[in-house]
């Protein structure tokens, strides 16, 4: 096998025929200052060295890594190992992307940080840092969220953030995306981008990966302790991609089978997903080539899912290579199966998941089934569930009936 | 020869300056487009911007967003956009660029767009999120035409960066008068002055100012740093402003002849 680790993106930040950096002119200088900045952090040992820090003591890593035992025993096949980034600091891996980028931006001297959010959850864990290193927080958000996640919008201005509701477009994620591009093309002489995920211009699909390869790196030294070897299989959800990014890469010269979960939502034959790679094509949004969900004439679809952190009509680039290079299987998990494997852990194991990480649960445990029991798959429980309680509540009164298939199973 | 490069010698040669505007095709429906399109091309355009509509236009303002929208709405498409340009040109010898963002192009296939403009007498392309360092594989697939692809300096650039851009730039350099969006206002003269004689100094092509110019005394203040002026926001606020208007044809041409008359007077 190739060696992938290293490899890429190339200097120019492309991933084989993905990623780049497809932005306007005006916001060409603000990205060769990011660039340059995260080169010489990295290269800083400083720097790094308070990343680590706030890793371990704002953040709460290393985070645990747990034999979900009961559940394993149910489904009678592999070993299920669960990497706990919901005990983190707000309850989500993205809270090791933003402690990065934090202390990036206060490296470069910026007093103002801005973020796009969907469900809110890095809208939230941006204004966290911010409220912890004093910067101005301006969050973007597409004004039917805003409504839809009052809880979050609240969190985010007790944080003291202000968030901005965007109403162009269809008023969602990618909306919010294009808002704060455009705001920041505006001010970037004073102002940080904190992009959320593995997506977006160079050199952001690198360094957000690089920010996250702290749960591969984690869970791969605790799975060699705990087991004694490498896990067979690795599974995470795939909506930008940076939980699964940062899982992976750290795995990907090793003889690892690896799994990506995108949304299905109501399922992949109708229009009302979010499965950017296996149900959509090759094109270019927020900067970088990739897999979008788009019309035959390039015009970016609405993606949909109960997930609202999934709920994005693109990917990161790395993932459309790994995707090409069959490094990485990427599959659909519809809405139903994931509020399957939601239910399951909670009775299970006593653990409330996100709903975007019950997407990789739900393709572990399918997977789970197939294998035998000396078998370990290694899931990223990259988030927690208490912000998705309405949502499910609400899905189950309007689905009667949808027990969960372990329950079904226990049951017979 | 290209019809933007032989239109910048005929201005030359009569000590004027070119007004280059930017309408959204489709914008607010096909056929009203193309009749607003016809006013504008005999009422004082020296080139034509035909906006490719796309539904995430993120270096644009609100006025741009809405007019892309609108075309959307409307059923325009990259397809429809070529077929306009075929139309007018067999009407016209005003030089056109296709103005838009790479994903409709990327999708439609460079190659194929590259056949595609060729054959509608397209002159010119702007894909505002391509700038030179990704723009290898649209310039392979316009080799055998000759189409130009013009590229922009923001505010933002730096020097030496600008000198690249003014090597790489085909038919004129675009230069962006204010950091942020499209749109109307927020122009600060005198560091426009200073930084158009910094670029002018290093542009062997003409160079044109664009971005929050809203009318004919705007021109005229601008006119004098540079070889011509781009208007866009203000051209579809016209339509935005009363979309249902039944004289939008006629509304067009009073803006771009105030537009003109400021630009000639300079």
């Amino acid at each position: 096998m190739n060696k992938l680790i290293g490899q890429y993106p190339d200097a120019t930040g492309h991933f084989g025929p993905y990623g780049g950096r497809f932005v306007g002119e005006t916001l060409v200088s603000a990205l060769l200052d990011v660039e340059a900045a995260w080169s010489s952090a990295k290269a800083d040992p400083a720097f790094m060295a308070d990343f680590r820090a706030m890793l371990r003591d704002y953040a709460g890593r290393p985070t645990p890594l747990d034999l979900a035992e009961r559940l394993s025993d149910t489904l009678g096949g592999a070993r299920l190992w669960l990497k706990r980034e919901d005990c983190t600091h707000t309850g989500a891996h993205k809270i090791n992307n933003v402690v990065g980028q934090g202390l990036l931006a206060r490296r470069m001297g910026k007093r103002r940080v801005i973020a796009e959010t969907g469900a809110g959850q890095h809208g939230v864990a941006t204004a966290t840092i911010a409220a912890r290193f004093g910067f101005d927080c301006k969050v973007f958000m597409g004004a039917e969220d805003v409504r839809r996640q009052a809880p979050n919008v609240r969190r985010m201005e007790l944080l003291g953030a202000q968030v901005i509701p965007v109403t162009s477009g269809t008023a969602t994620l990618k909306d919010a995306m294009n808002e704060a591009l455009r705001y920041w093309s505006g001010t970037s002489a004073d102002t940080f981008y904190v992009i959320g995920t593995v997506s977006g211009p160079h050199p952001y699909p690198e360094m957000v990966r690089d920010f996250q390869r702290v749960i591969g790196d984690e869970a791969r030294a605790q799975m060699l302790e705990k087991t004694g070897k490498l896990p067979d299989l690795l599974v995470a959800c795939v909506g930008g991609g940076s939980n699964a990014m940062g899982l992976f890469y750290p795995f990907l010269d090793d003889p690892c089978e690896m799994l990506g979960a995108e949304a299905a939502g109501d399922g992949l034959d109708t229009p009302r997903h979010a499965a950017s790679i296996i149900g959509g094509s090759p094109g270019e949004l927020h900067g970088a080539l990739t897999y979008l969900l788009q019309s035959d004439e390039g015009q970016i679809h609405e993606a949909w899912s109960i997930s609202a952190g999934l709920d994005y009509p693109g990917v990161g680039p790395e993932h459309a290579l790994l995707h090409d290079l069959k490094r990485v299987r990427y599959e659909g998990v519809t809405d139903r199966e994931a509020l399957d494997a939601f239910q399951a852990l909670c009775r299970h194991e006593g653990i409330i998941p996100a709903l975007e990480s019950a997407h990789a649960l739900a393709a572990a445990m399918r997977e789970a089934k197939k294998r035998q029991k000396d078998q370990n798959i290694l899931v990223n429980l990259s988030g927690r569930g208490d912000k998705d309680l309405d949502h499910v509540l609400a899905w189950l009164k309007e689905h009667p009936g949808q027990n969960s298939e372990v329950r079904s199973q226990e049951s017979e | 020869m290209n019809r933007i490069t032989a239109t910048f010698q005929k201005l030359a040669a009569a000590h004027k300056k070119a007004l280059v505007g930017y309408l959204t095709a489709g914008d607010p429906n096909p056929e009203t487009s193309f009749d607003i399109l016809r006013a504008a091309v005999t009422s004082g355009l020296d080139i034509l911007e035909l906006g490719v509509p796309f539904s995430d236009p993120t270096a644009d303002g609100p006025v741009i967003q809405e007019a892309s929208q609108r075309a959307l709405r409307a059923g325009m498409t990259l397809t429809k956009t070529l077929e306009m340009a075929v139309r007018l040109r067999a009407e016209s010898d005003i030089p056109i660029m296709l103005f838009g963002y790479y994903n409709p192009l990327f999708k439609y296939g460079l190659d194929r767009i590259a056949k595609a403009a060729h054959a509608a007498g397209v002159d010119g392309l702007l894909v505002v999120d391509l700038p030179p360092e990704e723009a290898g594989p649209l310039k392979t697939a316009l080799q055998g035409t000759d189409i130009q692809i013009v590229f922009l300096v923001a505010p933002t650039t730096r020097p030496d960066r600008v000198k690249k851009i003014a090597a790489e730039t085909g038919g004129f350099l675009y230069l962006v008068t204010k950091a942020g969006t499209t749109g109307e206002g927020g122009l600060d003269y005198e560091a426009i002055r200073q930084h158009a004689a910094e670029v002018k100094a290093v542009s062997p092509l003409p160079v044109c100012l664009g971005f929050g110019i809203r009318n004919g005394d705007d021109a005229a203040k601008l006119a004098p740093m540079a070889d011509g002026i781009i208007v866009g926001s203000t051209l579809c606020n016209v339509v935005g402003q009363a979309p249902w208007a039944p004289d939008l044809p006629e509304r067009m041409a009073a803006k771009i002849q105030d537009l003109r008359a400021g630009l000639d007077r300079s």
